[in-house]
């Protein structure tokens, strides 16, 4: 009887410290949503005041926060490009021939990981500042390649791990040259680990705050145009854009996991 | 049969070295191949076996020397435009590809039509036992399977020759026994040229039409396993291959053919050629070959003490211990135990012992070593 009562409040207990955790991480997200499809047109844009799509209506109308959405997404999209390539070619450099320092090289890639993000934006500041590159898209560009690139080589390493490096000999025996066998072997082998990468390197890029402020001269990105905004409280068509990001991120999450990683379980 | 004069060279190693760093690997080999043959290499881990193959192949060049495949040096070709395929020791099967894909890449790569390479890949997984399995993917297969796969792939091809190395080493024995079997009724049927790596001297034996022997590097004798066995060249190839017990000695008298000769713990007389007075010689005779008596052997001063006798089915393994100390091993049908402890005389019979000049080996060494300096 004893033990019945016991077993109960574990339950109900484990329940309901589950139940903050979600409430907790999700409440911020609701807090979002329900505030753009919010009626209220008065600061702080809180209480409720009807359902409406005009704060969407008026997203459209808003060049300044849209146009910063464009940037930090071209910039999203060039800067996981290239680090991606960049990685992915480090990666499997470094992974198939020795030389000398690579254990140096190999060391110094967790450096701009684990330095504060603050002391990467102050220094890439001061290097352009010397160099007298003007500060806009193309400093922002370089910079977010620059941080993305050690988390392409760490994702792409990960999957090299379990790599043979006969199944490219395979490859050329069965009469591949090298670029072929790139192409059918080496890119489609690793393509998991080099998805992974670009993805992180595309949302580390989207949500850069810290980097971005240091490099970006006259060029606002969504992060930056947000926390300029908020200022004067978080505006509804931001909550709009934001509730758009979202529906995205989540689209995309779903196809990826039902999709792909079927596919690489399969493989494994 | 003489094979050099019935058989056209398919491959041709003249004068080969293969050195990294310091490591001199592969030592000036001479070894050529024959059509249609089923040459094993054979030799103990880190003999340069896998190093040779992967010379012919194209993935390593030689430090010297030529290798020419139908009398076409090949110094300078692409291991991809090579007509030789290999078959890799860890299958190197491509895990992204169905098993269908994975034989049919060869074809692909010539830009065969389609409909000819669903036909030759059918044929060819038929062949090799794995009708059905196109289109699962390597992930889903036993060793075995997979072995038959990397099999397929590089037999598609039709090279003029396949290398394997060491394919069956990772199966379980039975495994390994049932695909030793069909390999070679494979190459039988295809008429491919196989130069095989192994450190299996009973898969080489069984095997091969010929065996080549190699040690750290430096090729020690090709034969038939016949050859091999019965008359190895170099006390490596005799201890090697079998067991055998090695009596080394000199010569200390010689008359015609006749020969007597010492050795630490005795001495015995013994028929062979290309001998002289003094010179030194490693007598190497099987177990099954060896024989005892309990009562002096004429023209044999060698005795011992039975140490141990053990019954392995029908067959009573017998250990004598001689006056050096040395273990001499026996071993013939069941029948009348010895008292352990007993004291024996060896002898064999004439034609039973080989000979084997040692001469060349350390003492020409030392001498060679002297003379440098
Ligand atoms: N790329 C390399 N760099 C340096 N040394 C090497 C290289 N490849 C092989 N070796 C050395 O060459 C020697 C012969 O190697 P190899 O792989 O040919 O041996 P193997 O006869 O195939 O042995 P196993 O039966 O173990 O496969 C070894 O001592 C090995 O360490
Ligand atoms: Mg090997």
């Amino acid at each position: 009887m004893n033990r019945k009562i016991k077993a109960i409040v574990k339950k109900t207990a484990g329940i309901l410290f589950c139940s903050f955790v979600y409430l907790f991480l999700f409440l911020p997200i609701i807090v979002i949503v329900t505030g753009s499809f919010n009626a209220t047109t008065t600061k702080p844009y809180i209480t409720w005041k009807g359902f409406t799509f005009d704060w969407y209506i008026k997203l459209f109308d808003n060049t300044a926060l849209l146009s910063s959405f464009g940037a930090t997404i071209t910039i999203a999209l060039i800067s996981t490009l290239l680090s991606t390539a960049i990685g992915t070619v480090a990666a499997v450099g470094m992974y198939k021939y020795k030389f000398r320092g690579k254990g140096l090289i190999d060391g110094l890639l967790y450096i701009p990981v684990v330095i504060p993000e603050i002391v990467l934006g102050i220094s890439l500041l001061t290097l352009f500042s010397n160099t007298h590159i003007p500060r806009d898209m193309l400093t922002l560009i370089l910079s977010h390649t620059t941080f993305a690139i050690p988390y392409v080589i760490f994702n792409v390493r990960a999957r090299l791990s379990g790599y043979d490096n006969s199944i490219e000999e395979a490859s050329m025996d069965l009469g591949a040259n090298r670029l072929l066998t790139l192409k059918n072997i080496t890119l489609p082998v690793l393509a998991p680990g080099i998805a992974g990468g670009a993805l992180l390197a595309f949302t580390l890029s989207i949500d850069d705050v810290i980097v971005s402020y240091f490099t970006n001269g006259q060029v606002k990105t969504f992060p930056l145009k947000v926390m300029e905004s908020i200022k004067s409280g978080v505006a509804p068509d931001v909550n709009a854009l934001s509730t758009l990001i979202l529906a995205g991120t989540v689209i995309l999450v779903v196809f990826t996991q039902s999709d792909i990683l079927k596919k690489i379980k399969r493989r494994k | 049969m003489n094979v050099e004069e019935d058989k056209k060279v398919i491959v041709e190693i003249k004068g080969v070295n293969k050195i990294y760093g310091s490591n001199h690997v592969v030592k000036d080999l001479d070894l050529t191949v024959y059509e249609g043959e089923f040459l094993t290499l054979l030799g103990s881990s880190g003999c340069g076996k896998t190093t040779t193959l992967r010379m012919v192949a194209g993935f390593e060049e030689p430090s010297s020397g030529i290798i020419r495949v139908e009398g076409e040096d090949i110094q300078n070709k692409e291991p991809f435009e090579r007509d030789v395929n290999t078959v890799f020791q860890s299958y190197a099967l491509f895990p992204h590809m169905t098993i269908y894909d994975n034989v049919a890449y060869g074809l692909k790569m010539k830009k065969v039509k389609k409909a000819k390479i669903k036909e030759k890949v059918m044929n060819m997984l038929e062949l090799v036992q794995l009708g059905g399995f196109e289109r699962r993917y390597p992930s889903q297969l036993s060793g075995g399977q997979k072995q038959r796969v990397a099999i397929a792939r590089a037999l598609i091809n039709q090279p003029k020759v396949l290398l394997l190395d060491e394919p069956l080493g990772a199966l379980d024995l039975k495994l390994r026994k049932q695909m030793q079997l069909e390999l070679k009724r494979l190459q039988r049927k295809l008429n491919i040229t196989f130069i095989y790596v192994t450190h299996d001297q009973e898969e080489a034996l069984t095997m091969s039409d010929r065996i080549c022997i190699m040690n750290e590097g430096v090729l020690q004798q090709v034969g038939t396993p016949v050859d091999i066995y019965e008359s190895p060249q170099t006390k490596f190839v005799a201890t090697f291959i079998g067991e055998t017990n090695l009596f080394e000695g000199s010569v200390l008298e010689k008359q015609g053919d006749k020969m007597r000769i010492v050795v630490e713990p005795g001495d015995f007389k013994v028929r062979g050629g290309g001998f002289n007075h003094g010179d030194m010689v490693a007598v190497s005779v099987r177990p099954e070959r060896m024989l005892y008596s309990e009562s002096p052997v004429e023209g044999f001063g060698l005795m011992g003490i039975v140490k141990e006798q053990v019954y392995v089915g029908s067959v009573l393994k017998t250990i004598v211990v001689l006056s050096n100390g040395n273990e001499i091993k026996i071993e013939r049908l069941a029948g009348q135990e010895l008292p352990t402890g007993g004291q024996v005389y060896l002898y064999w019979n004439d034609g039973d012992a080989k000979l084997i000049h040692t001469f060349d080996n350390v003492f020409a060494q030392a001498v060679e070593n002297i003379v440098m300096k």
